[in-house]
């Protein structure tokens, strides 16, 4: 049953693949894409990766790809030029698929990862819940990368926004203007009497 | 029961695959990014089956960290991309040559 499975997921890969990479409209492609991504998560989950598995689908179906999808419906592309030079590119593509496909099955094939050189894992390492697990590793061992992770993020935020403003209604510092300026631009020395205090009289 | 290398003989055809697309749709650069998001997802898939049939949730922080990384980079890829967009009216690759590269 789990062989089954395997392949059916396997094959449903392989195909979404294939299709990201030959279909003419981008907009499917990402829709491929998306298929791609659902399969490979339900392949996680037949490796215990429950966790990882969902944030696959809830980050990269919901968050990656939505915005692909928005960029590429947005864009309005004329389709015709970019297509040029597939055929022309398809037997060069193909060998290197191959001869990758080639090596790296010659690397990690049955003979070097094979169920007698890696036995199928028997005791349960998510007895008490996938999360649980990955948690106290990524907020003990790993939580420095974790911070850095973080930081990484608000610099995406960060410079996604700063390079898609319009710069009209942008609130734009100009360093060099703040370079430059001098006292005399921001500072005013007025002259002026001294006032009376107002409610004393007798110093008058 | 499915063995490592059947998970790392699939990671390796989903990897080639990319690989090929990156060379049969050079002209386009959302295709191009697509192809990288795959070529991640491969390299996630060794990861996890890694972890799993050696007992080892590093595998898995791994994948976390990496999932991080490449939707930080979709993100600013495609950024610029609706930048170049806005200024040159195409995303074919080889009009982008404005570096003189």
């Amino acid at each position: 049953m789990e062989k089954i499975l395997f392949y059916f997921f396997a094959a449903i890969l392989i195909f979404a693949a294939t299709m990201v990479i030959t279909v003419r409209n981008p907009v499917r492609a990402a829709l491929f894409l998306v298929l791609a991504f659902f399969t490979s998560a339900a392949i996680w989950l037949m490796l215990e990766a429950e966790f990882l598995a969902i944030s696959l689908v809830l980050v990269y179906v919901g968050a990656v790809l939505v915005l692909f999808l928005f960029v590429v419906m947005m864009l309005d592309i004329d389709l015709a030029p970019l297509k040029e030079g597939f055929a022309r590119y398809l037997p060069l593509g193909i060998i290197v698929a191959a001869l990758i496909v080639i090596e790296m099955i010659a690397v990690v094939g049955v003979s070097n990862f094979g169920l007698d050189q890696v036995p199928a894992p028997t005791d349960d390492a998510n007895a008490d819940g996938n999360t649980r697990r990955l948690g106290l590793m990524l907020y003990t061992v790993y939580v420095y990368p974790f911070e850095i992770a973080s930081v990484i993020l608000t610099v995406a935020i960060v410079a996604a926004i700063t390079l898609t403003l319009r710069p009209h209604n942008r609130k734009l510092q100009d360093p060099g203007e703040q370079v430059r300026v001098r006292r005399e631009d921001r500072v005013r020395l007025v002259d002026m009497q001294s006032e009376p205090r107002a409610g004393r009289e007798d110093d008058a | 029961m499915i063995a490592l290398s059947d998970y790392l003989i699939l990671a390796a055809l989903l990897f080639s695959l990319s690989v090929a697309g990156i060379f049969l749709n050079r002209k386009n650069i959302i295709i191009l990014l697509m192809c990288i998001e795959l070529m991640l997802l491969a390299v996630n898939l060794n990861f996890i089956a890694f972890s799993h049939f050696l007992g080892d949730a590093a595998g898995q922080v791994f994948v976390f960290f990496i999932l991080t990384v490449a939707a930080a980079e979709a993100a600013i890829g495609l950024a610029i991309l609706v930048v170049l967009f806005r200024n040159l009216s195409t995303i074919n690759v080889d009009d982008i040559d404005k570096l003189r590269g």
